[in-house]
């Protein structure tokens, strides 16, 4: 397996307009509609925010990660520094010591979120992916847009009893117990071809629920498509032999 | 308001959204006919009619936002914000969205729960087009009208895919108008 590294990071381009606004922590910080920021983001750190676009890594028959580049091989995706920089980072939520990524400030900026949407279609269109799996809640968000462009159908894979009829659940570890994920049972057939998405990678465990439901049923999983990964985390290797595509790395 | 009566009389696309939906009986509890729309999202085309009769009726209604009420109004808000090029602002559920944001109650059949919506998110002055997948009594869309309005922005509708015979015959829900694509479906000969 070949796998092409190519990473280009880049400083986070919103931090040369920050040191120009008055500092006021509290207010909450939403881009306006022609990308400036209306307020002073919260305090945090900004010099390590990388934001790679990360190469498929090549898999012998399947023929998405063998796709033609969307750019040249060493450059980033235009694009993807807009998106980046759309994304908000709260510290401390939901418990001290977590920055959290906020993609609601993405979904704000109609351009960004397009360009969000469109370099998965570009990635998965034309690829014979009949489903598109996406995980409660903010995968519902991404994966509708994207399966009605590549046609495919939606399956939200969700919490426990939300789905009504049958399911079929798969337990998960969390930091502390566990929790579960359910599918509908006839929502997807043996040998259909899935991708799995979610607005972020962390420790991949929801990400991993996912799959065995899917590969359960006997669907074939192509790839796991995320917009952020927090590598550190270390969540592609516990996907394994699984793919995964992310927009945006954050470290 | 139903689309049938609003200009789509006829319009084979609402019968096939209706046939894609499916009913699961005695869900969440005995007796209520739980109107499943996971399975209009696994039929291509009657979703995407779904999307394309609500993007025809808002892109020329000068909407900058779509606010999708959590869970399932995220599966249709964000592809009908995309198409029309308005923001999509997520309506959610307690504690879920971080950083500030604003919260209304609203009940239930016993006890009340809360909407959230993040301060800033919408600028006072902003057309809206509210969406969820179900209107039955209209309590969590009349907090989404609160919630709006607290921020000064403007619903100018709420849309549904399916309206409950709760509102059948009403046009609108706290002042709002109300847009139903389909009525709820029935099954023969059921309990």
């Amino acid at each position: 397996m070949m796998h092409r590294a190519l990473i280009f990071s880049s400083l986070n381009p919103i931090y040369s307009q920050l040191s120009t606004t008055k500092a006021s922590p509290d207010s909450a910080v939403f881009p306006k509609r022609d990308g400036a920021w209306i307020g002073p983001p919260p305090v945090f750190r900004l010099q390590n925010y990388k934001r790679t676009l990360l190469p498929p890594l090549c898999v012998a028959s399947d023929s998405v990660a063998n796709q033609p580049k969307m750019a040249s091989q060493d450059e980033q995706d235009p694009r993807i520094s807009k998106i980046s920089s759309a994304i908000r980072v709260i510290p401390n939520f939901p418990k001290p010591g977590i920055m959290f990524q906020d993609i609601t400030t993405l979904l704000l900026d109609t351009k960004a979120f397009r360009d969000t949407i469109d370099l998965f279609v570009e990635r998965y269109g034309g690829k014979d992916i009949s489903v598109v799996a996406g995980i409660e809640a903010r995968g519902f968000i991404f994966g509708p847009p994207i399966a009605l462009a590549i046609g495919a159908k939606f399956v939200p894979m969700r919490k426990p009893n939300k789905l009504p009829g049958e399911v079929i659940s798969e337990e998960y570890s969390l930091e502390y117990g566990t929790d579960k994920m359910e599918m509908h049972v006839g929502a997807v057939q043996a040998g259909e071809r899935a991708l799995i998405i979610d607005d972020l990678i962390a420790t991949g465990g929801t990400l991993c629920a996912a799959i065995k439901l899917l590969e359960r049923i006997g669907a074939h999983v192509v790839e796991c498509a995320c917009v952020i990964e927090l590598p550190e985390l270390k969540g592609r290797e516990r996907l394994g032999d699984k793919p995964l595509f992310v927009l945006v790395s954050s470290t | 308001m139903f689309a049938a009566e609003n200009g789509l009389k006829g319009d084979p696309r609402l019968q096939a959204i209706s046939d894609a939906i499916r009913v699961v009986p005695h869900f969440p509890k005995q007796g209520i006919m739980f109107q499943d729309i996971t399975t209009l999202l696994l039929d291509h085309k009657a979703f995407k009619h779904t999307i394309d009769i609500f993007v025809d009726r808002y892109r020329d209604m000068d909407i900058s936002v779509i606010a999708g009420v959590e869970a399932r109004g995220f599966m249709f808000g964000p592809s009908i914000a995309l198409a029309i090029g308005a923001k999509f602002v997520p309506l959610r559920k307690p504690k879920k969205l971080p950083g500030e944001v604003i919260s209304e109650a609203y009940e239930l059949e016993y006890g009340t729960d809360c909407l959230e919506m993040h301060v800033g998110a919408v600028p006072a002055g902003e057309r809206v087009i509210v969406i969820d997948d179900l209107v039955a009594t209209g309590g969590t869309l009349s907090a989404a009208i609160r919630l709006l309005e607290r921020v000064g922005a403007q619903v100018v509708e709420c849309a549904c895919v399916i309206g409950l015979p709760e509102v059948k015959g009403q046009r609108r829900l706290n002042g709002k108008p109300l847009y139903i694509l389909v009525e709820p479906r029935e099954i023969d000969g059921c309990c």
